[in-house]
């Protein structure tokens, strides 16, 4: 999948993923894509929640080579 | 969609007891909430520029997990409560969680409002120049005026 700008959360605990995902997002244009990765597992039920309480769209959620990857559409 | 309003009273000033203020409003902050912090008593020390002495105990604190059983009278001993705080601070570190200062910052970046009650301040007769800034400094009145329009109110 296609994205505009990558943020690598990995070694990153709670909220740190979260936090510095929406500021990875503050200059970035409507409708560009965030790939975020993280290895903290409680990023998925975090990032669908951050996704849902912000307006923003999460794409997709994956899981390559023990990390997280997030696609985050930005609203 | 109005924006939504969380209030935190800060009242701990422990290592394991300033983090959930600072995580809970930092990640309010990037959920889009205005957020606002009142620190009083011993939470007062959470807004102090230095925060070295900001410690953990293991002493009238049986639920935290020690490597080693420690027995009371050991706990006791000179010296436990920075050799505590030390390896707390480094498993914080091992499990990539951010320290008090850096979560302290993404705060005040996110725009959480830090509140000083101004009673406790001059109880303890704490020296405002030692605070970080921007703090401001009021009373219980004008945190109701704020918290009494919150989605979300938490005192820790």
């Amino acid at each position: 999948m296609n994205f505009d700008k990558e943020f690598n959360a990995s070694g990153m605990s709670c909220p740190l993923p979260i936090v510095k995902t929406k500021k990875a997002l503050v200059d970035m244009a409507s409708g560009q894509v965030l790939k975020v990765i993280a290895t903290d597992s409680g990023a998925v039920k975090d990032m669908q929640a951050f996704a849902d309480q912000t307006g923003n769209t999460l794409l997709s959620t994956s899981e390559e080579g023990g990390a997280y990857v997030f696609m985050m559409q930005k609203k | 969609m109005t924006t939504k309003k969380m209030a935190i009273i800060a009242t701990k000033g422990t290592l394991d007891m300033a983090y959930p203020p600072f995580i809970l409003a930092s990640t309010a902050a990037a959920l889009g909430y205005d957020v606002q912090i009142f620190f009083t008593f011993y939470g007062l020390q959470l807004l102090r520029k230095d925060l070295s002495n900001v410690m953990i105990s293991p002493l009238a604190n049986p639920a935290m997990p020690m490597p080693i059983p420690m027995p009371v009278m050991v706990q006791m001993l000179p010296g436990m409560e920075s050799i505590a705080t030390m390896m707390m601070k480094q498993k914080l570190k091992k499990h990539g969680v951010a320290s008090l200062e850096e979560l302290r910052d993404l705060c005040l970046e996110a725009d959480v409002k830090f509140v000083a009650c101004q009673m406790t301040v001059d109880l303890f007769e704490f020296d405002k120049s030692e605070f970080i800034e921007p703090v401001e400094y009021a009373g219980a009145a004008a945190f109701f005026g704020f918290a009494g329009e919150t989605d979300i109110c938490l005192f820790v």
